[in-house]
């Protein structure tokens, strides 16, 4: 029998993650392209095609309160949704790992501070110090950007912190710097590439959960703000029609929940292929 | 273990100061905290009183003398809306946010760790494939679409509103819930699954304990034990998900005058409620890990 012999090479990849990679490649075209797919712009009104039903004629997905393309709306707010998450998970990451590595390349005072301060971060949701911040300063896209990339900052400092001090201890490391190489050059070609795939693993979780809590603040209205839109806005002003005009909430809200499910699939997918030590149980 | 009951006080004690302070910081370079703490409409001069009695005109490290001092006495300041004080205006919405959250949480756990034990003891049947495809759902479904679609659903199906002040409970609960157990079953699952594979569960088969006792007195007790501290960090996201999940349901709680007092402007109140969840927060984590103390003697004896 064919199927008796041992596989050799990768692999099969489940069903479940093409559909997931499908949906994604399909969700950063929309969000690039969408805007092309219909006549309208996102912020044109039209008092005469208030709250259309989606397949009216013109309007494939219906229409808003204010008689705006819902398929325009999506693809705008896809955009920026894009954006924010990606971006923010970049900051993060960014943030988070190079504390996490100067902490333990420092030691001392220096990692006395960053752990407090994982600490503290650890202690209050990400999305109550969002909200503290936001209603001390005027909310501006930057600042929705740097809050929302701040979203597990302190999970990467604190793996980064862990696998650099169990890295740098290594044999080849002492070896390395025994050669003369200098520290830059000992982080940045020796420690770097062997603590990445850490960063990798995590990165993969957080995306999913920076696009939640950007559409979780959109939704309660202290995220992005008009005249900008997102997948969370559009489900918030959409949100008093429920019953009547279910096409504003439901479409962008079934976005964001097959992104984030997507997104997550395919980083256990990854977290599984790049650590063999948890592929066999968890 | 008297070292390590201490480092644990110390890293709570710690931890709460160096929120404060940076409470602190945020509201001194976010304009005038003076007009924001004093009781709305006040005029110029009660304003220049608190501005006083703050010390705003004092050094830096004097006015945070006195805003610590002012805390430990109960000073939280006044909301701008109702000239209230922030504690009687968190104390008002406190019970239904606990309601809340306890529901939640009780649902969480009595879905989901039978749940993810229920898949660990099948695993690789389709019990297992469901119960993971079932916390991977949870995991990215937003609860503010979910809470819409649970009310959607009482709307078309019981022709009842889910949300408002007098509603149930439960659809609330159930919605704040889901992302929890969703985790509370995933991390049953690795649990216990680990412990079933352990050398002594062997050493039990091998004595000959029955299967159901092996399960009962050998697996899940020791499965249980981080199950404690996965407890403690669901807080966290359950404090997190009552924001929205309240917002969405009408719910007359914390979260709800959390989001209101931001969109207004509220400092005070916005203070109030951050501290208070700062607190609430190392507290519980605190409890967590001396209650592991009692749990797992492995620790005591370090």
């Amino acid at each position: 029998m064919e199927s008796s012999r041992p596989r050799i090479g990768p692999p099969a990849i489940p069903w479940s993650i093409r559909l997931s990679v499908c949906f994604i490649c399909l969700f950063v075209l929309f969000a690039l392209f969408g805007e092309f797919l219909s006549p309208y712009g996102f912020r044109e009104t039209s008092m005469f095609d208030r709250l259309l039903p989606p397949g009216s004629p013109g309007y494939v997905l219906g229409t808003d309160a204010r008689g705006r393309d819902v398929l325009v709306r999506l693809a705008v707010g896809a955009q920026i949704t894009l954006i924010v998450a990606i971006a923010g998970t970049l900051i993060g990451a960014v943030i988070g790992s190079l504390l996490g590595i100067v902490a333990a390349a420092r030691r001392g005072a220096v990692e006395h501070v960053i752990v407090a301060a994982i600490d503290v971060q650890a202690s209050l949701p990400i999305i109550v110090v969002a909200l503290f911040v936001l209603a001390m300063f005027d909310n501006s896209f930057t600042l929705f950007l740097l809050l929302v990339g701040l979203t597990g900052w302190e999970v990467y400092a604190r793996l980064m912190r862990g696998a650099t001090l169990s890295v740098k201890e290594r044999g080849y490391v002492t070896a390395v710097r025994a050669l003369g190489a200098s520290p830059a050059r000992i982080y940045l070609r020796h420690i770097l590439p062997n603590i990445f795939n850490v960063a990798l693993v995590q990165f993969t979780i957080n995306l999913p959960l920076t696009v939640l809590l950007e559409t979780a603040l959109s939704f309660l209205g202290l995220g992005v703000q008009p005249p900008l839109t997102s997948l969370g806005q559009i489900m918030s002003e959409g949100r008093d029609r429920l019953l009547t005009a279910w096409w504003l909430t439901l479409f962008p809200g079934a976005v964001i929940f097959f992104l984030a499910l997507s997104v997550s699939l395919c980083g256990d997918w990854i977290r599984d292929r790049l650590d063999p030590t948890l592929r066999s149980e968890t | 273990m008297t070292a390590y009951i201490l480092a644990k006080l110390f890293r709570a004690a710690a931890t709460l100061l160096i929120a404060v302070s940076m409470v602190f910081v945020f509201i001194r370079f976010s304009g005038d905290p003076a007009a924001a703490l004093a009781p709305p409409d006040a005029p110029q001069e009660v304003i220049d009183q608190y501005a006083e009695a703050m010390g705003l005109n004092k050094p830096l490290w004097q006015q945070y003398a006195s805003y610590l001092a002012g805390l430990a006495r109960g000073e939280f300041g006044y909301s701008i809306h109702t000239g209230r004080p922030a504690l009687e205006l968190f104390l008002e919405r406190l019970p239904s946010t606990l309601r809340l959250g306890s529901a939640a949480l009780l649902i969480a756990l009595a879905a989901g760790i039978p749940l993810g034990s229920f898949a660990a003891i099948n695993r690789g049947t389709r019990i297992d494939r469901f119960a993971m495809a079932f916390s991977v759902f949870a995991f990215a479904m937003p609860n503010f679409l979910f809470g819409l679609c649970v009310i959607l659903g009482g709307a078309l199906i019981f022709q009842v509103y889910f949300g408002g002040t007098d509603a149930s409970v439960l659809p609330a609960a159930l919605t704040l819930g889901l992302a929890a157990m969703g985790s509370f079953a995933r991390f049953a699952r690795s649990s216990l699954l680990e412990t079933i594979n352990a050398p002594f569960m062997r050493a039990a088969e091998a004595r000959g304990v029955p299967y159901m006792r092996r399960l009962a007195f050998h697996a899940a007790p020791n499965a249980a034990i981080p199950l404690v501290t996965l407890i403690g960090l669901s807080l966290g996201a359950l404090i997190a998900g009552s924001v929205v999940t309240e917002q969405v349901f009408g719910w007359p709680g914390v979260g709800q005058l959390l989001v209101r007092s931001v969109a207004t402007r509220d400092i005070a109140t916005v203070q109030f409620i951050v501290l208070a969840v700062a607190c609430t927060m190392v507290l519980v984590n605190l409890l967590v890990d001396l209650l592991y103390l009692v749990i797992d003697p492995r620790i005591r004896s370090r």
